[in-house]
């Protein structure tokens, strides 16, 4: 068994692998989280249903490699963790996902506007365009069930990029007002994408025993891929920031403990309670 | 692996597999309740051994929730033909593709009112942002001249279009 700590939390021996997969599944897990905001609250009902459509197929990735991250585990110490520990039971730190996913997306907060549409289009093209590179990038994975989850995930992620695409497009071509806050939004954005493409030692690990792509890899497919969408939607690829966002190394923003006492809260109030 | 059980196999042992596959064509996807698992291409090894029978299927698409009713499912139409015990199992690799649903199969989405998926769906992830799907037939009238309204519809795996030929809405199946 994983140690166990203060309020019920699990403790994890983190290897390279662990790590890696951790952050693939964290991301697709928090983004799922946040698109589920818009759940009921969508400007028009089919994309109400294709906001919480595309959650649906992130939470079923972080549910794969979540899974696949607790028999990483379980190999390596033993022990029964499962999905759901892994999501419901750790602490903030032990969370490794991108910085950009766990900003407000449709609430506001008091420290970041929240509730523009055009923050969840662009966030969810950039970020979809990043996990079909990531998806490509793991079909050739050593790791059989990473290959069996991204064979799968590279698929839905493209139906998940044309369709924020389109969006891209319409609001970046549209009115000037539409234009004004999509730039707005991308002006936002664009410093959290930095960490997309960060390199460290885990990714190195990765990349040289063929566990998957380092992060560093993938931008070149990334910014053609954005910049096919950017050009029709009349949006000038911003100007690189020394930012660098360290979610990924389990230093998160001010927000993510809110994501996690809503996520986590039945776990932690009633621990292994089922229905 | 294979060729080690196929040598172990019984006269008795292929009987149930045989019952196992016959039980496993009357269940259905709870979504679109008229294609079987079988029709759906989701059972990728039905093996009996003294230890009982095993079943392996693929999961459809990565969030979809029927994945758990559907193992649930088999397992309760396999023990109600007595065979027992019954261990059901997902694999993921290779992963599920549209391009297994049978040719029964699209034809019985026809007839339920869900244009069927193409049958080209195995190269899709690599595919340019641009490229969208064409020529999806009305499933009433048979027009090609219809239109996508969403690419996401009532389940992950439906597209929401509609006939410009005889106005009605429909949906498709999509290729994955």
């Amino acid at each position: 068994m994983a140690a166990a700590l203060a309020g019920g939390s699990i403790a994890l021996e983190l290897t390279h692998p662990l790590r890696y997969v951790l952050r693939l599944a964290d991301t697709a897990l928090i983004h799922a989280q946040r698109l589920a905001e818009w759940c009921g609250h969508g400007p028009v009902l089919e994309e109400d249903i294709a906001l919480t459509n595309m959650a649906l197929d992130l939470l079923g990735q972080a549910r794969a490699l979540l899974t696949h991250a607790a028999h990483l585990h379980n190999g390596v110490q033993g022990g029964g963790l499962d999905e759901d520990q892994l999501a419901y039971l750790r602490n903030e730190a032990d969370f490794f996902n991108l910085t950009l996913v766990e900003q407000p997306l449709r609430k506001s907060s008091a420290h970041a506007p929240g509730g523009d549409f055009a923050d969840t289009v662009l966030r969810n093209f950039l970020l979809a365009t990043w996990f079909k590179a990531v998806w490509m990038g793991l079909s050739s994975s050593t790791d059989v069930e990473l290959r069996g989850i991204a064979a799968k995930a590279v698929k839905e992620a493209r139906y998940h990029q044309q369709h924020a695409g389109d969006w891209v497009v319409r609001l970046g071509d549209g009115t000037p007002e539409s234009a004004r806050r999509l730039q707005a939004a991308l002006a936002r954005a664009w410093p959290y994408t930095a960490e997309m493409f960060a390199g460290d030692a885990v990714d190195e690990a990765a990349s040289s025993t063929g566990l998957g792509p380092a992060r560093a890899s993938l931008r070149g497919a990334w910014l053609s891929e954005v910049q096919e969408v950017f050009a029709p939607a009349l949006l000038p690829v911003p100007a690189d920031t020394p930012f660098l966002s360290t979610g990924t190394q389990g230093r998160h923003s001010e927000h993510m403990g809110f994501i996690l006492a809503e996520l986590q809260s039945l776990q932690r109030q009633f621990p292994g309670g089922r229905w | 692996m294979v060729a080690a059980n196929a040598m172990v196999s019984t006269p008795e042992q292929l009987a149930r597999e045989a019952a196992a596959w016959a039980a496993l064509a009357t269940v259905l996807d709870p979504e679109v309740p008229v294609l079987s698992v079988c029709d759906l291409g989701l059972v990728r090894g039905v093996h009996a051994s003294a230890h009982g029978v095993d079943v392996v299927l693929t999961p459809t698409y990565s969030g979809c929730p029927a994945t758990e009713v559907i193992a649930q499912a088999v397992e309760q139409a396999l023990l109600a033909v007595g065979l027992a015990p019954v261990t059901v199992t997902q694999r993921r690799e290779p992963a599920w593709t549209s391009d297994w649903i049978s040719a029964e199969g699209r034809d019985k989405l026809r007839q339920y009112g869900i244009a069927p998926p193409s049958g080209a769906a195995a190269v899709q992830g690599a595919q340019r942002i641009g490229i969208r799907p064409r020529n999806v037939a009305c499933p009433r009238c048979d027009s090609l001249n219809t239109e996508r309204l969403s690419a996401f519809g009532s389940t992950a795996c439906k597209a929401l279009h509609r006939c410009l030929a005889c106005l009605e809405p429909f949906e498709h199946f999509k290729p994955i």
